[in-house]
C-alpha cells in the first residue's frame, strides 16, 4: 500500500537524528565559540530529541519492527534471525523503538530543563552535544544485536556520561562524583568486555542468536558461565543493581540534577534493554539451564536484594536527591522481575511488564529529579526539612512532585500503579508469587519515604529561609519539563493500552 | 457517556480551581461543582435502570464499556454504569460536595484555590467509585480519593493534623492492600478472564470457584471474605477498626469532615454491599451472627463513646460509628427492608451527619470553641443556626417524617424478622437501644450548649452567622425532611436493585 518504500537503514532514523543533532550543536558552537546562545543551543537539542521522538512514535504506530506489521528490520544483511542490520549487528524491532521512545522523551525533558539550570555556566554547547551523544549511544544499545555493538554503544553512552556528571567543574561534589563514576565505570567496562571475550572464546560468535546456537552443547561450560556472569555484572553496573550500585547515589547526588534525571531514567533503561535482549537471545535460559549455567537464579537473587536494599537505604536518607538515588536502585529491582520470572508460563507478560515499568519510570523519575533541579535552581537546600512548605510558594510544581512521588510508590491513579500492578500480577501468573510478594512489600514500604517528601512540601510550615525569596521566579523551561512529565505520568494510566500492547508484543518476539 | 462527562468536567474543573487566584476560588469552585450537581440530577431524572448492577435480569443505566488494557488472557475494561444502589450515592456526592464548598467559604482562609481544587478532585474520584463496574477501574478511583483526603487533612487541619493525616493514610492503605489481595486471589481461581465485577459476581454466585492448589475453594472464599471485610470495615468504620476516625474528624477542617462522614464512609458500606454481601452471600449468611455482633457492638459502643465526649465534633464523629452499625445490621439481615434500609441509611446518614458537622462548624466559626463545657445559651445569639442544628439532631434521633426515621425504621423492620441471624429480635432490640443513647447524648449536649443563659468567655462578638454559612444547612435540612416525608423518591429504585441480590431474591432472610 505504501506509495514508496523507505530503504532499510531508514529504520534507524531516530538514532541518526540524535547523532546529527549532537554534531549540529558542535557546528553551531564552532561558528561562534566565544558567545553562548542559550535559546539556540537548548532549542536545537530539544528539537532534535522531539524529532527523534516523533519519528519513533510514527514507526511504532506504522508497525515498523512489528512481526505482524512491517516486520523486524535488520541492517547489514540478515544473519540467522530475521530482521537484523549490519550482518545482524543492529536490529530495529518493537523493543528498540519502545526504548528509543523512552530515551527521546527523557532527553527532550532534560534538555528543556537544562535551559534554566545551566544559566551562567560555560561550555553549554558541549553539554548539549554530550547529552545527545549519550542518547545516541542509548538508542544504539536498544538496537544492538551483537555483543560488539552492545559494547561500542555502551561505551559511547558511558564516556559521555562521565563528562556530564563532572560538568560542574567548580563544584567539588560534581568532580568527585564524576571521578568515582569514571573509575567504577572503567572497571566495570573492563569486566564487561572480558565477559564478552570469554563468551566469544567459547562460541566463536558475537551475534546474539549465533551465540545461543553455538553455546548449545558446548563443553567449556565453566568459561561460558564465567563469561555470562561477567556480562551480567557489566549490565548490573549500568542499571545500578545491587551490589554494583554504590556509584549511583554519589553520581546522582554530585551531578547536575538534570543529568541525574537523565542517568537514573534513560541510562538505566538502556542497561535494561541490553539485559533483556542479550539474556533472551544470546543466553536463552533453556539452553543455559541444560548446560548448568543458571543465570536466572542469579537474576532472581539480584532482584530481591536490589529491591530490598534500595528501599531500606532510601528510607534512611536525609537528602531528597539521595533518597531518589536509592529509590532508583529499588526500581531497578522491580524491573529485574521481568527477567527473573522469565522461566514461568506467560513470561511475555512479565517481561513486557518490566519494559512498561521502565516507560512509566522514564517520566515519573525524570520529573522527580527535575523537581530537585528546580529546587536547586531556587537554591533552597537539599534536605527534607529544606523542602518544608514549598507548596505554599509553588503549588503547581509541588502538585507535580506529589504526582511523581505517589506514582513511584505505585498508588493509583497514576501510571506507576498500572505498571507495578501488571508487573506483580505477571509474576504471580508466571508462578513467582514470592517475587511479587517481595515487590509488593517493598512497594508498600516505599510509601514511607515518598510520603515524607509530600509531607514536607504540603504539611510543614515554611522556614524563614532567606533563600526562599528566589521562589517568586518560575523558570519556564524547568516548569515546562516538570509539567510535561506530570501530565504524562497521569495520562499513562488511561492511555496504558498502547504501551502494554507494544511491550507485550515486543517481549513475545524475544521469547522462543 | 453522561457519567464520563460528569467525571471529566469535575476533574478538569479541579485543575482550573487549583490554579485560580485565591480571591474568588470559593465562588469559582461553587460554580464548577454546580455542573456535576446538575448532571447528577439529569442522571436521576433520566434514570431508566432496573435490577442490580452486578446481576443478570436488569438493565444498567448509562452503561458504557470499552477495552482498556489487554494482557494475554486477561483484559481490563473501562466499565461504568448505575443501578438503584449507586445512583442515590452519586446524587449524595454531588449535593454534599457543592454544599461543603459553600460551607468552606468562611473557615478556609488560606490557600483557598488549592483547597477547592483538591475537594473537586476528590469528588471526581468519588463519582468513579460509585459508578465503576470493573475492579481495576474501581480500585483506581477508590485509592484516588485517598490522596486529596490526605492533603486536605494534613494542610488545612487542626493542631494535630499531620498525625491525623498520616493515620488515615496508613490505616486505609493497609486495609486496601488486604482487600486487594483477597479479591485478586478469588478472581485468579475463577474461570473468568476479566476483572469485570458483574462477571465475577455472577461466576461466584454460580459456585464456579475452583480450589487452588494450597487450600479448598470454600476456605479460599472464607479467607477472601475476611480479608475484604476487614479492608472495608476500616473505611466504614466498624468497631474495632474505627480508631482513625475521631482523629481524622477532629483535625479535619469542617468541609472535609462533612465529606468524610457524608460520603467517604459510604464508600466502605457500598463496597461491603457490592463485594462481600452480593458476591459472597453464602459466607455472609453462614457467619451472620458474628457480623451482627460487629454491627451491634458498633452501634452501642460508638454511642457510648459519643456520650463520653466533650468536643461537639467528636460527639458527631462517634455517632457516625454508631449509625454505620445500623447499616451493617441491615445488610446482614438479607431482607428487602434490611438491605434496602441499610442503603437508604447510607443516603440519610450522609445528609444528616453532613448537616451536623456543618452546624458544629458554623458554631465554631463564631465561637472558636467546640467544647460543650465552654459555652451555653447559644440559641440566644444564633437562633437560626441553632434551630437547624436541633432539627438535624432530631433527624439523628429518628424523629418521624425525617429521613433518619425512615432509614432506621426500615433497618429494624428488616432485621427483626431476619431468617439469617438466629436470635435476630435480640440483636435488633439491643441495636434499638442505641437510639436511646443517641437521644441521650444529643439532648444533653444541646441542653448544655444551646439553652440557658448565654455564657462564653470571649473578647469578641458572638453574633449571627453569615447567610452563606446558614444556607447549606437549610438546604440539607430540607432534603432530610423531604426524604423523610417521601422516602420513595429513592427507596423505590433501591428496593428494585436490592431485590435482585441473589440471596435476597431467594429469600434467605425471609422475604421482607
Amino acid at each position: 500500500m505504501a506509495l514508496f518504500e523507505l530503504p532499510e537503514w531508514a529504520a534507524l532514523a531516530p538514532t541518526f537524528v540524535l547523532a546529527a543533532t549532537s554534531l549540529a550543536l558542535l557546528v553551531i558552537d564552532s561558528i561562534d565559540p566565544d558567545s553562548t546562545n542559550r535559546p539556540m543551543l537548548a532549542g536545537t537539542a530539544t528539537t532534535g530529541a522531539l524529532l527523534a521522538l516523533a519519528v519513533t512514535g510514527w514507526y511504532l504506530v506504522a508497525g515498523v519492527g512489528d512481526p505482524n506489521g512491517r516486520g523486524i528490520v535488520s541492517l547489514f544483511g540478515t544473519a540467522q534471525v530475521d530482521g537484523t542490520v549490519f550482518g545482524g549487528q543492529l536490529v530495529v524491532d518493537q523493543m528498540s523503538l519502545l526504548f528509543t521512545f523512552i530515551f527521546a522523551s527523557v532527553t527532550a525533558m532534560v534538555t528543556v530543563a537544562s535551559y534554566d539550570y545551566l544559566r551562567g555556566h560555560s561550555y553549554q554547547a558541549e553539554y548539549y552535544s554530550l547529552v545527545m551523544l549519550a542518547a545516541t549511544g542509548m538508542s544504539l544499545m536498544a538496537s544492538a544485536a551483537s555483543l560488539a555493538t552492545v559494547f561500542v554503544s555502551f561505551e559511547l553512552l558511558s564516556l559521555s556520561s562521565y563528562a556530564l556528571v563532572a560538568f560542574l567543574k567548580k563544584n567539588r561534589g560534581s568532580v568527585e562524583a564524576g571521578l568515582k563514576y569514571f573509575l567504577i565505570g572503567a572497571l566495570s567496562s573492563a569486566v564487561f568486555v572480558y565477559g564478552i571475550s570469554l563468551v566469544y572464546a567459547v562460541t566463536g560468535s558475537l551475534q546474539l542468536a549465533a551465540v545461543a546456537q553455538a553455546a548449545a552443547g558446548t563443553e567449556l561450560v565453566g568459561v561460558l558461565g564465567l563469561g555470562v556472569i561477567l556480562v551480567l555484572g557489566g549490565i548490573a553496573f549500568k542499571t545500578a543493581v545491587v551490589p554494583f550500585h554504590f556509584w549511583a547515589p554519589e553520581a546522582y547526588e554530585g551531578a547536575p540534577a538534570p543529568i541525574s534525571a537523565f542517568l537514573s531514567s534513560a541510562s538505566k533503561a538502556a542497561g535494561f534493554v541490553v539485559a533483556f535482549r542479550v539474556f533472551t537471545l544470546a543466553f536463552p535460559f533453556e539452553t543455559f539451564l541444560d548446560l548448568g549455567v543458571d543465570w536466572v537464579l542469579a537474576v532472581q537473587i539480584l532482584a530481591v536484594v536490589t529491591m530490598t536494599l534500595g528501599n531500606f537505604a532510601a528510607a534512611t536518607q536525609t537528602e531528597v536527591k539521595r533518597m531518589l538515588a536509592y529509590s532508583s536502585v529499588g526500581h531497578a529491582g522491580y524491573a529485574l522481575i521481568g527477567l527473573a520470572a522469565i522461566t514461568g508460563s506467560n513470561s511475555e507478560i512479565v517481561l513486557g511488564a518490566g519494559m512498561m515499568h521502565l516507560v512509566v519510570y522514564g517520566f515519573m523519575n525524570t520529573g522527580a529529579f527535575l523537581f530537585v533541579a528546580l529546587v536547586e535552581y531556587w537554591d533552597v537546600g537539599r534536605t527534607f526539612e529544606d523542602y518544608n512548605g514549598l507548596a505554599t510558594r509553588a503549588p503547581v510544581a509541588s502538585l507535580a512532585m506529589t504526582v511523581f512521588m505517589f506514582s513511584l510508590a505505585g498508588l493509583p491513579p497514576f501510571g506507576g500503579f498500572a505498571s507495578k500492578y501488571i508487573l506483580f500480577m505477571g509474576a504471580v501468573n508466571a508462578g513467582f508469587w514470592w517475587l511479587a510478594a517481595v515487590g509488593a512489600v517493598n512497594s508498600a514500604l516505599s510509601l514511607y519515604y515518598y510520603s515524607r517528601v509530600v509531607k514536607a512540601l504540603w504539611f510543614e510550615d515554611p522556614s524563614d529561609d532567606v533563600g526562599k525569596v528566589g521562589i517568586a521566579n518560575q523558570p519556564v523551561g524547568l516548569y515546562a519539563a516538570i509539567l510535561f512529565a506530570a501530565v504524562a505520568t497521569v495520562a499513562l494510566l488511561p492511555a496504558f493500552g498502547p504501551v502494554s500492547d507494544t511491550a507485550v508484543s515486543a517481549a513475545s518476539s524475544l521469547l522462543p | 457517556m453522561i457519567i464520563e462527562t460528569l467525571m471529566a468536567v469535575t476533574f478538569v474543573g479541579s485543575l482550573v480551581a487549583f490554579i485560580a487566584p485565591d480571591r474568588y476560588a470559593g465562588e469559582l469552585a461553587f460554580g464548577i461543582s454546580a455542573l456535576p450537581l446538575v448532571g447528577s440530577l439529569v442522571l436521576y431524572s433520566r434514570f431508566d435502570g432496573s435490577g442490580n448492577a452486578l446481576m443478570d435480569g436488569g438493565q444498567l443505566a448509562f452503561e458504557n464499556s470499552a477495552e482498556w488494557i489487554s494482557l494475554g488472557a486477561y483484559s481490563l475494561n473501562w466499565h461504568v454504569g448505575l443501578d438503584g444502589i449507586s445512583l442515590p450515592l452519586i446524587v449524595l456526592t454531588t449535593v454534599l460536595t457543592t454544599l461543603a464548598i459553600v460551607s468552606a467559604w468562611t473557615p478556609i482562609d488560606e490557600r483557598q484555590s488549592q483547597f477547592y481544587g483538591l475537594v473537586l478532585f476528590m469528588e471526581a474520584g468519588l463519582l468513579g467509585v460509585f459508578s465503576a463496574l470493573d475492579f481495576f477501574v474501581w480500585f483506581v478511583f477508590w485509592e484516588a480519593v485517598l490522596v486529596p483526603l490526605y492533603l486536605l487533612i494534613g494542610v488545612w487541619g487542626g493542631p494535630r493534623r499531620k498525625y491525623a493525616a498520616i493515620k488515615v493514610f496508613v490505616y486505609t492503605n493497609v486495609a486496601s492492600l488486604a482487600m486487594f489481595i483477597g479479591f485478586v486471589a478469588l478472581v485468579f481461581n475463577l474461570p473468568v478472564d476479566t476483572f469485570d465485577l458483574p462477571t465475577v459476581a455472577q461466576s461466584l454466585n454460580a459456585g464456579e470457584l475452583q480450589s487452588p492448589s494450597w487450600t479448598s475453594a470454600s476456605a479460599l472464599k472464607t479467607g477472601a471474605f475476611i480479608a475484604m471485610f476487614a479492608g472495608f470495615a476500616v473505611k466504614v468504620p466498624v468497631v474495632p477498626f474505627h480508631t482513625w476516625l475521631p482523629d481524622a474528624h477532629v483535625e479535619a477542617p469542617t468541609p472535609v469532615s462533612v465529606l468524610l462522614a457524608g460520603v467517604l464512609l459510604k464508600m466502605g458500606t457500598y463496597a461491603l454491599l457490592r463485594f462481600n454481601f452480593t458476591m459472597m452471600s453464602d459466607v455472609a449468611t453462614a457467619n451472620a451472627e458474628i457480623i451482627a455482633i460487629f454491627a451491634v457492638v458498633s452501634v452501642i459502643y460508638g454511642a457510648l463513646l459519643a456520650l463520653a465526649q466533650q468536643d461537639l465534633k467528636r460527639i458527631v464523629a462517634y455517632s457516625s460509628v454508631s449509625s454505620m452499625g445500623y447499616v451493617l445490621l441491615g445488610l446482614v439481615a438479607y431482607t428487602t427492608f434490611g438491605v434496602g434500609g441499610a442503603t437508604f441509611q447510607m443516603l440519610s446518614h450522609g445528609l444528616i451527619s453532613g448537616l451536623m458537622f456543618m452546624a458544629v462548624g458554623v458554631i465554631y466559626n463564631t465561637t472558636h470553641t467546640r467544647m460543650v463545657t465552654d459555652m451555653s445559651g447559644l440559641a440566644d445569639r444564633m437562633p437560626i443556626t441553632v434551630g437547624i442544628l436541633i432539627g438535624g439532631a432530631f433527624g439523628y434521633m429518628g424523629l418521624p417524617l425525617m429521613s433518619g426515621f425512615a432509614a432506621e425504621f426500615f433497618v429494624f423492620l428488616g432485621a427483626f424478622r431476619s431468617g439469617t441471624i438466629s436470635g435476630a429480635p435480640v440483636f435488633t432490640g439491643v441495636a434499638m437501644f442505641g437510639i436511646v443513647i443517641v437521644a441521650g447524648y444529643l439532648l444533653f449536649a444541646m441542653q448544655r450548649t444551646l439553652f440557658g443563659p448565654f455564657r462564653l468567655d470571649t473578647d469578641y462578638e458572638v453574633g449571627r452567622a453569615p447567610l452563606h454559612d446558614v444556607a447549606p444547612l437549610f438546604a440539607l435540612l430540607l432534603l432530610v425532611i423531604a426524604l423523610g416525608v417521601a422516602p420513595e423518591l429513592f427507596f423505590d429504585m433501591i428496593r428494585d436493585a436490592v431485590n435482585h441480590i441473589p440471596a435476597v431474591e431467594a429469600g434467605v432472610g425471609g422475604g421482607h
